[in-house]
């Protein structure tokens, strides 16, 4: 449940942006798939990931009891071990990278611990073409992205659409994005604070914050 | 969805948070209200953000007085001071909205969460596309614009007259009353979701076919639609057919989701 196809941007955009993840089959390989999914969080943790999920959060996530004290020092570090622990029943576990490196390194380490379960890395398409070769492996399937048709206008430009489309459950709102672009170029919050705040409305785990706090920061410093 | 008035504060954190513009401030009750019509149950407002559990009529007076002062009061942006999201429980038809809305719950057609597909992601234990055939998710409504039901089936129905076949495993062929005309359940049209995926498989001969089908459709209907395309890739690990002929076809790939084809059965039936 990560939806990861359809990110705005070119192949060049996504040169920060790799995900992998995990996903048993019902009825072909979910017998005893929750500590599988566990053992490829924790080789994930290893590499540096960006960003973490379970299918039901995040490793950064929003409060339920949030102390209202706590509005100047909120914590914007990522919870691995939440997120691992949370891992409760057969079903899509991400990791997020920075760099191709990273991914890379991560998918040897799964090869080695072969789990069993199907692994699909999801960036550019040869992004994950190199990823594979690297790593030895032919790819299976891949399933490309043709992209948005929109021939009603309704999609904004091009800085919200990036932002927001980096959950691809479509939980970060265009206005939200839009909203934490311009309390970035207004000087109203950090990169950081914008990037957590927005990574907290996708459950997956699977927004990057990296990427996102690049999108954020050219988009400051177009207006400066 | 519901806002509890008693304890709602007006302050408008939500407004930009709903995916489907669906809340705004009632200023004549000075409360954030929910456009049912509009909002597709996704939970957003309720799990997105953070709840803090003031005093409701503190946090209004200190509201008024920052107002009166003119204070520009700059809250933390993703924060419901008062925890006045409800979600309340839904029954058919409306359930639908939450089922296709909500990333969190899962489809019991399929047993998965999100838009409740497999796709190509476990082609390598699950096969459902092969050398030489193609699947496609067609997705409607996201990001951001939202669809009914009675779109989709304008689609689906499109599609059935070309022939394609529809994925069984998908919830919304589930909801078809007939696949061989691509109709969905009367009581569902105009239910409005933040997205769905109708999945189909044809050979590689029918992809200009589909595709042009898909786009004189889309131009009728008012929402958005993303394609994703997919098939199996030789022994060696490459796919040049599939690719070659998109690019033929105007259409650009960018990104992709590409199994590396680790899975095994390891199930015991299974195996």
């Amino acid at each position: 449940m990560t939806n990861t196809l359809h990110r705005y941007g070119k192949s060049s955009s996504f040169r920060d942006d790799f995900i992998v993840f995990c996903i048993p089959s019902a009825g072909k390989n979910d017998q005893g798939a929750v500590e599988r999914q566990k053992a490829f969080l924790r080789i994930c943790a290893k590499y540096e990931p960006v960003n973490m999920g379970n299918g039901n959060r995040g490793s950064f996530k929003p409060e339920r009891h949030l102390d209202p004290r706590s509005h100047w020092t909120r914590d914007l570090s990522p919870d691995w071990e939440g997120v691992i622990a949370g891992v409760s029943k057969p079903g899509t576990v991400a990791a997020v990278f920075d760099s191709k490196e990273k991914a890379e390194a991560c998918l040897r380490d799964v090869i080695e611990a072969d789990l069993g379960l199907s692994v699909n890395v999801s960036t550019s398409v040869t992004g994950a073409k190199e990823v594979a070769e690297c790593c030895g492996i032919p790819r299976h399937s891949v399933e490309y992205s043709l992209g948005f048709t929109d021939p009603h206008d309704h999609l904004p430009n091009s800085q919200v659409l990036a932002l927001s489309t980096m959950c691809g459950h479509g939980m970060v709102s265009f206005n939200m994005a839009r909203k934490m672009l311009d309390m970035v170029r207004e000087g109203r919050r950090t990169t950081e604070q914008a990037v957590a705040t927005l990574a907290r409305f996708c459950p997956c785990g699977v927004y990057n914050p990296a990427r996102a706090r690049r999108l954020l920061e050219e988009a400051r410093k177009q207006t400066a | 969805m519901l806002i509890d008035t008693n304890k709602c504060v007006a302050c408008a954190n939500c407004v930009p948070v709903c995916p489907m513009g669906a809340i705004y401030v009632d200023t004549t009750i000075n409360r954030a209200r929910i456009n049912q019509d509009e909002c597709v149950e996704c939970g957003t407002c309720f799990r997105g953000m953070s709840q803090e559990h003031l005093n409701p009529t503190m946090v209004r007076t200190v509201r008024k007085l920052a107002r009166l002062f003119r204070f520009r009061f700059e809250p933390e942006p993703d924060v419901c001071p008062t925890a006045a999201f409800v979600m309340n429980d839904l029954e058919m038809p409306r359930l639908v909205r939450q089922v296709f809305s909500d990333p969190v719950v899962e489809h019991k057609s399929t047993g998965i969460k999100g838009r409740g597909t497999e796709e190509v992601k476990t082609n390598d234990v699950n096969p459902r596309v092969d050398v030489g055939e193609v699947g496609y998710t067609i997705e409607f409504g996201r990001p951001g614009v939202g669809v009914r039901f009675r779109d989709i089936q304008e689609m689906t129905m499109s599609l059935a007259d070309i022939g394609v076949q529809f994925e069984e495993k998908n919830p919304i062929s589930h909801l078809m009353t007939d696949k061989s005309s691509g109709t969905l359940r009367d009581d569902i049209l105009n239910e409005k979701i933040l997205s769905g995926i109708v999945e189909i498989k044809t050979r590689l001969d029918q992809v200009e076919r589909v595709l042009t089908t898909v786009e004189d459709v889309n131009r009728q209907i008012d929402t958005v639609t993303a394609v994703g395309i997919s098939t199996r890739c030789d022994s060696e690990g490459e796919e040049t057919h599939l690719a070659e002929l998109l690019e033929e076809l105007g259409y650009g790939a960018e990104r992709a989701k590409t199994n590396m084809g680790l899975g095994r059965l390891t199930n015991m039936e299974a195996a």
